[in-house]
């Protein structure tokens, strides 16, 4: 993991003296909300429907047990004893004090934490691919590149008043993680001829105007990365509208000037930045990687694993994937119990977490857009006591991209933006499909959920998306189907008229009917819609 | 009837305006007629509310209740955790949220 030097750490300590004299000030009436709110919004600070918010960075989804526990005491102290992971691989206060913000931040701080670049038109928070460092499909790690991005990027004085928000995601392997090209740039490690360097998607995104981001460079060398991506921002500094909230986006520049003439005009910029040196010594970037290194996992691990109690087995099964390591696995630890709130922990489940993490995966955890948690690193022979820890904590549900391991926004619960309830919606449809065989046969189902055109719960990339709206004062629930956010990337079509919340679930069961009925061998929901189209749901869904 | 919400600076709890003062409880709401703007202004001033706003609302015979769900649910508390709500002792506290 990396460790901060003096740079960073002073940095981050900095700022929060400067947000300690702000919300003085702001609390003695020397600024009013109109000034204060864009500094607390630097700060990850927003007020929400029932309190303030504090949203806390988790650079590329990476952190230890340390920082973890740092989550679990602000959880208890200072917020209602739980935590909200994000569909942003970050963490969510909901009950936060103005007035205990600066000793919160003054807290994150001690373990190398903040809430910079969790809101803003700035660079946000980098993403990556959770298994980064631990899949057997990457070409490197990831996770170097990701934080030399989240250096170029944090305070970066050209982009820290962008036209909009800018999202940063870094993967290396086929298999698409972190849906990568739903992001204003989506970046793949890619190996070519032995030479490591980057695929570079630009101009995607979801919220009310969803964009697969096309194809820009299909390979800059990693020597140029840096270079590149400062090119690629500021022809979109330069020409994306400030005038327009709505076509601020980078993916609407792209869209409308065409990804030919966006590319031409970044080739153009690149040419002229790559002369300034932006690029990191060879030295900066060794000493960044080697704290990536990997850890020292024991050779002799055993690979066998025994299957005797079958409900681990189950979750073996569903939540355990391989690791590149023989002898050790990666673990999902499911953060969607039947009847839970999507992403929800209690700082009792973050605690226990954090000493899985230090126990049994080198200290190591991660979080997912998906709104769980990996252990990356554990040995196979340490697996059934992870579980059985699991398990008593209410952590062990076996459910990894099934139909209950729902993505779903805050919503009207928490959200000043939303139009309309997530949570209840995703508790009615896990109890729906409660039963696990049921959930199994039906298999992988991406099912998201968002209470507002703004997409936080990713329902244009589910394989099922739910868009809560607004329709005279009632929420009213919009289903669409076919989308993707992995490596077959696509958007959800709408399957027509809304539904109120029940008959929204009844209409997801009679879609998944129609794909039982459908399928044929080997097919997941997705493959079966895109086989035989959208008119047989549709059918069975209106009657 | 119109009501005047808003909320606190320092804490950042939901406030409603009761005529004379600020409470955390809707039931002490009191209608502003059409003084919201007025008193919304006077109160950011005094930094006794943080981003007030005026909105309808019905006067019931358990009190007044906001017009639009996003403000009842403001009102209690989250629908999904009963025991966070300002009533977590009372089940049939949000009956009327919804």
């Amino acid at each position: 993991m990396y460790k901060y030097d003096e740079y960073d750490q002073s940095i981050v300590d900095a700022r929060v003296d400067e947000f300690r004299d702000q919300v003085t000030r702001r609390l003695a009436g020397q600024l009013t909300e109109d000034q204060f709110k864009p500094l607390r919004l630097m700060n990850g600070l927003y007020l929400q429907l029932h309190a303030y918010m504090l949203r806390v960075a988790i650079p590329y989804g990476t952190l230890d047990s340390r920082q973890m526990r740092m989550l679990a005491s602000i959880a208890g102290d200072y917020d209602r004893d739980y935590g909200h992971f994000t569909t942003r691989q970050n963490l969510q206060f909901n009950w936060i004090k103005l007035e205990d913000t600066p000793d919160i931040l003054a807290k994150l701080a001690t373990v190398e934490m903040h809430a910079i670049q969790t809101s803003g038109n700035c660079i946000r928070n980098i993403s990556s691919d959770q298994f980064a460092g631990a899949a057997a499909d990457e070409v490197a790690d990831p996770r170097p590149w990701a934080e030399l991005i989240r250096q170029w990027s944090t305070f970066h004085p050209e982009f820290s008043y962008l036209p909009r928000k800018f999202k940063i995601c870094v993967i290396a392997a086929d298999e698409d993680r972190a849906a990568m090209r739903l992001h204003d740039i989506g970046i793949q490690l890619v190996m070519r001829d032995g030479e490591l360097g980057a695929r570079i998607y630009v101009g995607g995104g979801m919220g009310r105007t969803p964009m697969i981001a096309p194809l820009i460079r299909d390979f800059v060398p990693a020597d140029d990365l840096m270079s590149y991506l400062e090119a690629a921002l500021r022809v979109y500094n330069r020409y994306g509208r400030r005038d327009n909230i709505y076509k601020a986006r980078i993916k609407i520049l792209v869209h409308e000037i065409g990804a030919d003439e966006y590319r031409r005009q970044v080739e153009e910029e690149f040419v002229a930045v790559k002369s300034l040196g932006l690029d990191p010594p060879a030295a900066e970037l060794a000493r960044i990687t080697a704290m990536f290194a990997p850890p020292a996992f024991d050779a002799d691990a055993p690979d066998r694993v025994d299957r005797t109690d079958p409900d681990f087995a189950v979750w073996l099964d569903q939540n355990v994937v391989a690791h590149k390591q023989p002898g050790h696995a990666i673990v999902t630890i499911s953060l969607k119990p039947a009847g839970g709130i999507p992403g929800d922990a209690s700082s009792t489940q973050i605690d226990l977490v954090a000493d899985l993490a230090e126990r049994y995966s080198f200290d190591e955890l991660r979080v997912t857009h998906a709104q769980n948690l990996v252990l990356p690193h554990v040995r196979k022979a340490d697996l059934y006591a992870v579980w059985e820890a699991l398990r008593d904590a209410g952590l062990a549900e076996a459910n990894l991209d099934l139909v209950t391991d729902i993505i779903a926004c805050p919503g009207l619960d928490y959200c000043s933006l939303a139009n309309a309830r997530s949570i209840p919606l995703a508790q009615k449809i896990g109890a729906r499909f409660a039963d696990p065989a049921r959930q199994r046969n039906l298999g992988e189902l991406k099912l998201k959920i968002s209470g507002c055109i703004n997409a936080c719960g990713h329902h244009h990339a589910g394989h099922i998306g739910i868009l809560g709206v607004d329709k005279k004062g009632t929420e009213n629930y919009q289903l669409s189907l076919g989308g993707s956010g992995a490596e077959d990337v696509s958007l959800g079509k709408i399957t027509g008229p809304g539904f109120d919340e029940d008959g929204v679930v009844d209409a997801i069961e009679r879609a998944t009917d129609t794909y039982v009925a459908l399928r044929e061998p080997g097919e997941r929901f997705l493959d079966t819609y895109r086989r035989v189209g959208m008119q047989p749901f549709k059918e069975a869904i209106y009657g | 009837m119109r009501i005047l919400t808003g909320n606190d600076l320092a804490s950042g709890d939901v406030t409603w305006w009761t005529g004379t003062g600020w409470s955390r409880h809707l039931d002490d709401a009191a209608d502003v007629a059409d003084q919201g703007e007025a008193i919304a202004r006077a109160e950011e001033g005094a930094r006794r509310v943080n981003v007030p706003y005026v909105i309808d609302a019905t006067m019931t015979a358990d009190g007044p209740r906001p017009a639009h769900i996003k403000d009842r649910i403001r009102a209690l508390g989250p629908t999904v955790r009963p025991d966070l709500t300002l009533k977590p002792a009372d089940p049939n506290a949000g009956s009327w949220v919804i």
